[in-house]
């Protein structure tokens, strides 16, 4: 079966839709959504209503920090998060704050994991930054692939049985095999806000008999989701980086 | 891990287990059939139960990723893998005859025949490169070639992958291993530095190759310890002419080339490598050819001991590497082509060599041969056609102040010019063509275009290029247009 596996959409309806046409294409069976669908961009409702429905037909979702932060003022979070989750909150209804906040922090999924930010301490929204990073991840699970988000920068990282490490900026459409006997973490770009200096929407394909990966950008009309923010009035700073990929 | 049950006639996803045909320190190889699969087959399994290497299960990772992506005739094919799930295999294409290391006895071999193998290898070394592989431990053992018959080899294959870089890949033997793993004698010195993404690794590999073959000796002896490897680091090989006073001096400047301790020294690609060997008589000669001493010891201490030796920076990835240094190939007629044609040539040509600092460019000219009526070398003045355009074919490319070993004139002699180009172009594996359109002429109408021929049917880039737009003069009043 191949899964279309989408991190960190942060009310881009632009960028996601975009992917989900490519994913759907690329004849994606089945949608799994890591997380932070709200928060930065301006149309938070037509994303969680869409997460809502694919759920519904059999998508798996994970809560992200962002997704959390709706229900609790407790995450702590910098000045321009703060401002766009404040204006998040009062864009969406009960129905959906009630399944933001009932998402589960992690799905496991025969032998894959489904996470926001790492394995290890789910909670504290840890960032994988490095492969001391990500080890620590892999060794709290004994799932051959941990899918995670979170750091908007995609990387594919590696571990033998011997607990040696191996690291990789994927580069797009090359399938990479995700061998047995070793374990494997996919950390995956952003959709509706990617920061690796490449301002299309990221996603990726994983192929469940062949075990394969495959990293995917989508273009989307970006001047379009720009124009969004700055009309609500959030900081314009989450409308221009859009266009850096930054 | 389960334990293996390789034994013959036991059927692992649907291949039956001949005989064990090889059995070496990383791995078994044995002969397999199956149902609906006509060519020789052959299976390698890896050493993997408990207590083995840790860098047999690695390296037959690392195949396990590679072999299924490669294609072409320079590699075996591969028809399937199991993985460590199961039982680890890889089921490839089994290449009749011997590998390389049959010939060590019969070193040296004679210069001509070193070279044709040589040129063969680099071919197929250009093609795993530009599929984004550097395979890391070429030399005697990992190279076969098809065909049975001694005398007219096939194209060269290489084998064992199992050390192999893959630039879109994860790298599990950089994380695995603090030590370079490869083959002492062969291992290019950034190797000991830790670097695993030069493709120019495996053109060292390939002079050290070139060199025992030519010679009979190893220009870096066998010592396997770390500190004898270092020695490349800061020590160079003895030129082969001072071990053997008749070896020709281009097989000398290409031998040093590729054993410099820079890998910037080296030849760019194995693309250009293989067009040296394949023209020895355009090898551009220097410094290296004369040489037959070592450098002095001094020389060497300085490099040894030089401060300013950096470690290597990340580099561009091996796609864009190949990609700055293509062969290009300028097809014009200095005999009957326009002036305004040959300039407007010439400044395209200018145009895309100034992006491309290591590119080198081949300048053609077809002289063309009649089909019936025996061509005479000589023309009526008695000067020699074929000297003749190759002094012309220097001078169109004098302006272009390129360097002389980037640069080479070819005549060749065809009855067919667009056929001769596109030959040309496929046996020494040019990147560019750019070749020149004929206005309106009589001759093109004709004969059909050889732009438009050589356009459709190359399997590289052409450019076609064309005089800068005139104004179009006024039709004549007796033509009637229909």
């Amino acid at each position: 079966m191949l899964l279309a596996v989408f991190s960190d959409i942060h009310g881009n309806r632009q960028a996601f839709e975009a992917c989900l046409k490519v994913a759907r294409a690329r004849g994606a069976e089945r949608f799994v959504l890591l997380g932070d669908f709200v928060g930065y961009g301006a149309d938070p409702e037509w994303v969680v209503d869409t997460v809502m429905e694919l759920v519904a037909q059999g998508a798996v979702a994970v809560r992200g920090n962002h997704d959390q932060a709706v229900n609790s003022s407790s995450e702590t979070m910098n000045n321009e998060a703060q401002i766009a989750i404040e204006w998040t909150r009062g864009r969406l209804d009960a129905a959906q704050r009630r399944f933001l906040a009932e998402l589960p922090m992690l799905v496991e999924d025969g032998d894959r994991l489904f996470v926001h930010s790492e394995a290890s301490h789910p909670q504290r929204w840890h960032y994988i930054r490095s492969t001391a990073d990500a080890a620590k991840s892999l060794i709290a699970t004994t799932a051959h692939v941990t899918f995670c988000g979170h750091i908007h920068r995609p990387a594919l990282y590696s571990m033998s049985v011997t607990a040696k490490m191996t690291g990789l900026v994927p580069k797009t459409d090359v399938s990479v095999p995700l061998l047995r006997g070793r374990q494997w973490l996919a950390v995956l770009g952003a959709v509706g806000q990617p920061r690796d200096g490449d301002p299309s929407a990221a996603f990726a394909l994983f192929d469940t008999a062949s075990c394969q990966i495959t990293y995917c950008r989508a273009p989307y009309d970006i001047a379009s989701a720009a124009n969004r923010i700055r009309e609500n009035g959030l900081p314009h700073w989450l409308a221009d980086r859009l266009s850096e990929g930054r | 891990m389960p334990i293996p049950l390789v034994k013959p006639g036991a059927v692992i996803d649907g291949y039956t287990i001949g005989e064990c045909v090889h059995a070496g320190g990383m791995a078994t190889l044995w002969t397999v059939t199956h149902a609906g699969i006509d060519a020789p087959l052959l299976m390698k399994i890896p050493r993997a139960s408990e207590g083995e290497d840790p860098a047999a299960i690695v390296s037959f990772e690392m195949e396990m990723m590679i072999l299924p992506r490669l294609t072409g005739p320079h590699v075996p094919h591969c028809y399937g893998t199991g993985d460590f799930a199961h039982q680890a295999y890889a089921v490839i294409e089994r290449i009749s005859g011997t590998t390389l290391y049959k010939r060590l006895p019969d070193l040296p071999l004679p210069y001509e025949e070193v070279r044709l193998l040589v040129a063969k290898i680099a071919t197929a070394l250009a093609d795993l490169h530009r599929q984004n592989v550097i395979h890391h431990d070429i030399k005697p053992s990992s190279i076969m070639f098809r065909g049975s018959d001694e005398k007219a080899r096939g194209e060269a294959v290489l084998i064992d992958f199992g050390l192999s870089h893959h630039n879109h890949l994860p790298d599990l033997l950089q994380a695995e291993f603090r030590l370079p793993y490869g083959t002492a004698p062969y291992m290019a010195p950034e190797r000991l530095r830790g670097v695993r993404d030069d493709p120019r690794s495996d053109l060292f590999s390939l002079g050290v190759l070139l060199y025992f073959f030519s010679t009979g000796e190893r220009p870096f002896g066998e010592g396997e310890t770390l500190r004898a490897m270092r020695r490349r680091l800061w020590r160079d090989p003895y030129p082969p002419r001072a071990l053997r006073s008749d070896y020709p001096p281009w097989l000398q400047e290409v031998v040093l080339r590729c054993l410099e301790i820079e890998p910037e020294w080296r030849y760019p690609t194995a693309a250009q490598l293989a067009f040296d060997l394949t023209h020895p008589d355009h090898v551009k000669l220097t410094a290296r050819a004369e040489r037959l001493k070592r450098d002095p010891l001094s020389v060497a201490w300085r490099r040894r001991f030089n401060p300013d030796v950096k470690p290597q920076g990340a580099r561009s990835d091996l796609a864009t590497q190949i990609a700055m240094s293509p062969i290009v190939a300028v097809a014009l007629d200095t005999a009957e082509g326009e002036p305004e044609l040959n300039e407007a040539l010439r400044v395209t040509t200018e145009r895309i060599l100034a992006t491309l600092p290591s590119a080198r460019l081949a300048c053609v000219n077809v002289l063309k041969l009649n089909r019936i009526a025996i061509d005479k070398t000589l023309d009526e003045q008695g000067s020699n056609k074929h000297i003749d355009r190759l002094v012309a074919l220097r001078h169109w490319a004098t302006p272009l102040k390129l360097d002389e070993n980037r640069l080479s004139v070819h005549v060749l002699e065809a009855v067919d010019p667009a056929a001769a180009v596109l030959e040309f172009a496929e046996a020494n594996q040019v990147d560019h063509v750019i070749i020149g359109a004929r206005q309106g002429s009589f001759r093109r109408m004709l004969l059909g275009s050889v732009s438009a021929k050589v356009a459709a049917e190359a399997t590289c880039t052409v450019t076609v290029v064309r005089p800068p737009r005139m104004a179009l003069p006024e039709p004549d009043a007796g033509v009637v247009w229909g």
